[in-house]
């Protein structure tokens, strides 16, 4: 396959869940586009529909989940070469185990002691799914999975098959998810949170541990994230969620550069820099919206201080800024009154843009 | 230096925890710092570096190995008196890290918050009592209807409101805040910070604020405190400890913070920094005073080539 082919087409997408208090539309909407070797980050809040819209693609939705529309186009090379293009959410829960789930998409898990089995040594781990998937025997695929370990920087890998991963550190373990992931040869690598539950220092490894197999394996990576520094390390592309719709979505230098959504400028500017020295941090007023009632009109609008008329009674459509860069927000259409983002964030971006020397 | 009373002196702290016969866990090994009443300290270090602990062992959750913490001019390291006691637990208070887990789901906000009044016998009315737990509600934003509500009710933003709240009431001179935001989602995290920034301009109390998060730790702290397995490898004011680390834990602690800044973000990458092969045993440091109150933990011939 060659380098940007479309690998993974996400339209139009709907998902509600069934609770015991009603309907939650959790998703509303989502285009979402991927390429080969490429990385796409999507950012948002708790509840904004960021982790759901990755588990559609990988099959683990809860079973109280209704898929409402959309479609998720996955396109791979086959056995004998040809391009195959097909919706992954028309396929059946054991097709979709067996042919999809670890072969082509792979994904790693936020907390690594969750997700590995503690009453398994980790070599069991990182064979299952090659013998699973792949015909290789025992013997190949234990050699393979030293070569993983090897891949993702553990040392000593003989040594380390035989370990529990209560006897690893935070680190190792989320070293060795990520070697199970990479065992039968994805195309596609999902990342929710990959390093929330670790430290900084481990952190920084632990991300130019994925870019570099990245680079070296061809992968395109998805991450899932509420980190914007994460995100300005790693991604491409960048889409901004918010209440389950994507409101921002644009070139990583786009957005972090040149942001358009006051939601987008509320994120920027919550997060302090090391030169941020204000009294105090801007932060977006009340907490994100209880999608158990539609809300109407833009979801963000009650929070939104640059909030017009119009928001309260019709939800935005994208405005192109660039072809790459478009925002959901009334303030881009060409009759709302000229704003401006926050003084603080704007000296921020420009301090930014310099230092980087960005000229967009 | 500063010429100030100190609020907290924690002098040569050392807790460990017997799991076995033949095996400790040594969590906290000589850490000294100084709180100045109405300022920031901020703490850092990774997971397993007992920042947390030594929050816990300063209120006294733990009963500290060696060393002495003095609070106020009070020893509160070893046996107290009840008059001593009382007054710890009346001017120390702590902001735990999961609003959920820290607030006892069974009862009301009001109970929650009232706790401390009522056993300190801080009222002379009930009247007063509802007086003084509406008061506070609305200090840390929430309103007063919010009272007869119970925890679950509340967002998690809102759910660390209750928590902040419980610990003001008692008009504290040091609250503990031991990650008190990492569990809160970005846009939150902000409104937190400005109200604890907000209520130390009012009351001016100090806080021990503990946490992983290196930019919002030099975003709140007026001084800070570097941990590394136990031992406070460098301490300083905000500026000494970002501008000119010293010690190569604190360096590549620094240099794995990420920036919103893709350009350069891309182009960075995080100093390595392994304990065990970087020859450095930190049980044979002494501090070393740089310059200020910029303190680093180190053999005299380990100060004299990190400092070259």
């Amino acid at each position: 396959m060659e380098k940007g082919t479309t690998i993974l087409d996400i339209n139009n997408l709907d998902i509600s869940f069934r609770t015991n208090a009603g309907s939650i539309h959790a998703i509303r909407g989502v285009n979402l586009k991927l390429r080969k070797g490429e990385t796409v980050a999507i950012v948002g809040e708790s509840g904004s529909g960021k982790s759901v819209t990755m588990k559609a693609a990988t099959g683990l939705l809860d079973g109280n989940a209704t898929v409402n529309s959309g479609e998720i186009l996955y396109t791979y090379e086959d056995e004998q070469g040809n391009m195959v293009t097909t919706d992954l959410l028309k396929l059946s829960k054991k097709d979709m185990r067996r042919n999809f789930n670890g072969r082509h998409i792979a994904m790693v898990f936020q907390d690594p002691m969750t997700s590995l089995d503690p009453t398994m040594p980790i070599s069991k781990q990182i064979m299952e799914g090659m013998l699973m998937h792949t015909d290789m025997n025992k013997e190949q695929a234990h050699a393979r999975a030293i070569e993983l370990l090897n891949l993702v920087g553990i040392t000593d890998a003989e040594k380390r098959m035989k370990n529990y991963p209560h006897q690893l550190s935070g680190g190792m373990r989320q070293r060795v998810v990520i070697a199970i992931a990479l065992a039968s040869n994805p195309d596609l690598l999902i990342c929710d949170e990959p390093t929330t539950a670790l430290d900084v220092t481990i952190q920084a490894k632990i991300l130019e541990l994925i870019k570099d197999i990245q680079a070296k394996l061809g992968l395109s990576v998805i991450y899932i994230t509420h980190d914007l520094g994460v995100v300005a390390k790693v991604a491409d592309y960048v889409n901004v969620m918010y209440a389950g719709r994507i409101i921002e979505t644009g070139l990583i230098n786009e957005i972090f550069y040149d942001p358009r959504h006051p939601y987008t400028w509320g994120l920027l500017s919550a997060m302090p820099d090391l030169e941020t020295d204000d009294a105090r941090l801007y932060s977006i007023p009340g907490s994100p919206p209880n999608l158990l009632h539609e809300p109407k009109g833009d979801a963000f609008a009650p929070r939104n201080s640059y909030a017009l008329v119009i928001d309260e009674k019709v939800a935005p459509p994208f405005f192109k800024i660039s072809d790459t860069h478009y925002a959901a927000t009334w303030l881009l259409h060409p009759d709302a009154p000229k704003t401006e983002m926050p003084a603080e964030l704007k000296a921020r971006l420009e301090r930014s843009r310099k230092e980087a020397g960005y000229h967009g | 230096m500063d010429k100030r009373e100190p609020l907290l002196v924690v002098d040569k702290l050392v807790q460990h925890f017997p799991v076995s016969r033949n095996y400790t866990v040594k969590a906290v090994n000589g850490v000294s710092f100084n709180i100045y009443p109405g300022e920031t300290y901020g703490l850092v270090g990774e997971s397993g570096s007992g920042k947390t602990t030594i929050g816990r062992s300063i209120i006294r959750l733990y009963d500290p190995t060696s060393g002495t913490i003095t609070f106020d001019g009070d020893v509160i390291s070893g046996g107290m008196d009840n008059n001593t006691r009382n007054k710890l637990r009346r001017d120390m208070q702590m902001i735990f890290q999961d609003p959920m887990a820290s607030l006892n789901p069974r009862k009301k906000v009001e109970s929650i918050i009232g706790e401390g009044l009522d056993i300190h016998h801080r009222f002379s009315s009930e009247a007063e009592r509802n007086e003084m737990i509406s008061a506070m509600l609305k200090k840390v934003g929430l309103s007063s209807e919010h009272a007869a509500r119970y925890p679950h009710q509340f967002s998690g933003g809102q759910r660390q409101r209750v928590g902040i709240a419980r610990a003001l009431i008692m008009n504290p001179k040091l609250i503990i805040a031991d990650e008190c935001i990492s569990a809160l989602d970005v846009s939150i995290q902000a409104q937190v910070v400005n109200l604890m920034k907000d209520i130390q301009e009012d009351t001016g109390c100090a806080y021990l604020f503990i946490a992983h998060d290196l930019s919002m730790v030099k975003y709140i702290s007026d001084r800070i405190g570097v941990l590394h397995l136990g031992y406070m490898v460098e301490t300083g004011t905000t500026e000494e400890i970002f501008n000119n680390p010293i010690h190569p834990y604190t360096k590549s602690l620094l240099s794995a913070i990420p920036q919103p800044n893709p350009v350069l973000e891309k182009q960075r990458t995080s100093i390595t920094y392994d304990y065990k092969s970087s020859g450095i045993d930190y049980a044979s440091g002494t501090e070393h005073l740089v310059d200020g109150s910029h303190m680093v933990l180190a053999t005299d011939d380990e100060f004299a080539a990190w400092t070259k």
